[in-house]
């Protein structure tokens, strides 16, 4: 059976101009980039090349890029790092809807001792600015925002909140890791201070990510060790994922325009059709401000996991906004705190595409996902009885 | 994605008996939707007591509606003493075995077949009321069934008994009683009681006050940022009684709201024994 991937978000496929790029590395050229021998040392041009093209993507210059193994690595690095430079002060503002890879560290922070404010989203998934802005202290040492959320696909308006957060003199993080390759990113127009990316959410391989750290800004390292990365980053160059991070991040920067036409156009005939077919499906987030690959859809009375087997029987992957394991059968963070009712939540799916995505596979989707979810109806208990099935998730 | 047995998956996939029944003897319920799963079992019973049909409506995941379908097939053909006799652990095994973490599915079989059968001897209102005292306020989770999953499944651990019932998979404030529980059932030791926090002398009236300071100054506010709201209705003793308003009367989750986020404050703030409950108008 062929696979339908419409999971983009959790992850993507290599592309195969990426893989072609890497392949050298692990094969012949597998000198340990730090050798004082040519063979070795050689690789360097190329970790070299990779941070250009990197730096490119993203409008900054490559000496601003320090190579990870991942997002979550990048979004620890800059948080610690903020934190660590500034010991005299000992608030952090976030938002509720951060991924775990910054949630969990505001977590780490406040059992430290720190404050942290979570700031609130609207029903649509978004952030109300004001609240940011009262929400910043002469003790704030870093504000922490994503730039888009990877369930609903919403937009923080980040450029917005770069200028109060910089005109403050405070720090600013974002997590790009859903936007990287999906929108134009300018560093020179952005005013964030730290960036994180993750190479396998644009066609790049798993365990490899970058950290944007602006020239100037103060900086911690998270890893100690050997002298890479000018010492920033300790640890051997993973020189194959850098290559491909290069790689992929130029082809992510020159797929920009087709993610903004060709992808969104699939990923609306694919929503528009699910709603016109399916009763009862309400959108997740602010259908203005949002990515162009990504979309939550809720199904009311029936719940996600039932959904996805089922989509799967037909090869098709997306996901599910319910993370269903023992005690914790509850709707995701993100969904709760956009409030979004227990009816709705229990049911969400979410589909993300990618420049592989075909007219094809979508025209599977809207073929079979119907019957599915009136097979699932029919079982269950609270279809058509708003009554049993009402609640809130406040 | 879940270990699932070729058994659980053809269940799931191709559910036997599922639907309501036209005219059924009886009918049996459990869970709610914010729980994350229900079940709604129908059964026909002749006048010698056996069941003639069952089928099943299940809000849940897989392991859920597969756990709905094979507890129907067990049932058919069974009279009422029989069926009284199926465990969870009988459904669970009819299936190849459930991951550890979805053994609630097959609790959940067992329950609504219990309730079914309850009315059926007409034990049970219309409107069941749970057995027991409840120890899991998140999950709505009995003593009696949390004594009843130790014994039947042999449960030796607290994250069993989580798996088994979800009491414990919310906020974790019952986990102490889980373990007291689970050592007065096994015959063990019970785990030793943390030290108890000490206790400021109030008089009622500085209680009173102390109390109402707080609502007003501290949870009231942070509940209108999500549009909910909060009435202190009375005071007796250490039980302070509210009621919730706006967005959070009649929601799901405001008994999470009163134990972790009233409750936990009034303690710290006030009076380490306070107990808050909700008066639902
Ligand atoms: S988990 Fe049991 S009371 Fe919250």
């Amino acid at each position: 059976m062929t696979v339908i991937y419409l999971d983009n978000n959790a992850t993507t496929r290599v592309a195969p101009e990426v893989l072609e790029a890497m392949l050298p590395f692990l094969r012949e050229a597998y000198g340990n980039a730090s050798s004082m021998h040519g063979f070795g040392g050689n690789v360097g041009k190329f970790i070299s090349e990779a941070r250009e093209r990197t730096a490119q993507g993203l409008g900054c210059s490559p000496e601003e890029i320090i190579f990870t193994s991942c997002g979550t690595e990048s979004d620890n690095t800059a948080i610690f790092s903020a934190v660590r430079s500034q010991p005299e002060k000992r608030h952090v503002v976030t938002t509720r809807v951060e991924h775990p890879a910054v949630l969990n560290v505001a977590s780490h922070l406040e059992i430290a001792g720190y404050e942290v404010t979570h700031l609130k989203v609207d029903e649509l998934g978004r952030l109300d600015v004001q609240e940011l802005e009262d929400s910043l202290r002469p003790d704030t040492a870093l504000v922490s925002i994503m730039h888009a959320n990877n369930e609903n696909g919403v937009i923080f308006p980040l450029e917005r909140i770069a200028e109060i957060v910089k005109s403050r003199g405070i720090l600013l993080h974002t997590d790009a890791v859903q936007t990287v390759g999906k929108l134009p990113i300018d560093l020179q127009k952005l005013a964030v201070d730290f960036l994180a990316l993750s190479a396998h959410k644009v066609h790049g391989p798993k365990g490899m990510g970058a950290l944007f750290v602006r020239r100037g800004v103060p900086f911690r390292p998270f890893m100690l060790g050997g002298h890479q990365e000018k010492g920033r980053r300790a640890g051997t160059e993973n020189v194959a994922g850098i290559v491909a991070l290069g790689k992929a991040m130029e082809m992510a920067a020159a797929g920009i325009d087709e993610e903004n036409s060709r992808v969104k156009a699939l990923r609306d005939r694919l929503e528009q059709g699910i709603m016109d077919t399916v009763p009862d499906v309400r959108r997740n987030g602010d259908p203005e401000s949002r990515l162009p690959n990504t979309t939550s859809l809720a199904f009311k009375y029936i719940e996600g996991e039932s959904i996805l087997l089922m989509l799967d029987q037909h090869g098709i992957c997306a996901s599910s906004g319910s993370a269903c394991t023992s005690g914790s059968l509850e709707p995701s963070h993100v969904l709760r705190a956009m409030g979004v009712p227990f009816t709705f939540a229990h049911g969400s799916i979410r589909f993300s595409l990618s420049r592989y995505t075909t007219d094809e596979e979508i025209d599977l989707v809207l073929r079979e996902l119907p019957g599915i979810v009136s097979r699932l109806r029919a079982m269950s208990p609270f279809t058509g009885n708003d009554e049993t099935a009402a609640g809130c998730a406040c | 994605m879940w270990d699932y047995t070729d058994k659980v998956r053809d269940h799931f996939l191709n559910p036997r008996n599922a639907g309501p029944m036209d005219d059924p003897t009886v009918v049996g319920e459990v869970g709610s939707l914010a729980c994350g799963d229900a079940l709604k079992l129908f059964l026909k019973i002749d006048d010698t007591g056996r069941i003639t049909d069952a089928t099943f409506q299940t809000f849940g995941c897989a392991s859920a509606i597969a756990s709905s379908s094979v507890l129907t097939e067990l049932l058919k053909g069974k009279t009422v003493d029989e069926a009284a006799a199926i465990t969870n652990k009988e459904i669970a095994m009819e299936l190849g075995g459930l991951p550890r973490e979805k053994m609630h599915c097959s609790v959940m079989g067992q329950e609504a077949l219990e309730s079914a059968l309850k009315r059926f001897r007409g034990e049970l209102e219309p409107l069941v009321k749970p057995e027991g005292e409840i120890v899991c306020k998140c999950f709505g989770v009995t003593d009696v069934q949390i004594r009843r999953a130790i014994t039947e499944n042999d449960l030796t651990t607290v994250e069993e008994i989580t798996d088994y019932t979800k009491a414990g998979g919310g906020c974790g404030e019952c986990v102490l009683d889980l373990e007291r529980i689970l050592a007065e059932t096994r015959g063990t030791e019970p785990a030793k009681p943390k030290p108890a926090a000490p206790k400021r002398k109030l008089t009622n009236l500085q209680r009173m006050q102390l109390v109402t300071k707080v609502i007003d100054e501290e949870i009231r506010p942070s509940l209108k940022k999500d549009r909910g709201d909060i009435e202190l209705l009375d005071i007796e003793g250490a039980k302070v009684l509210v009621s919730m308003r706006g967005a959070c009367s009649g929601c799901p989750s405001s008994q999470l709201t009163i134990k972790e986020l009233v409750q936990r404050r009034l303690r710290d703030a006030v009076d380490p024994d306070i107990i808050v409950e909700e008066v639902r108008s």
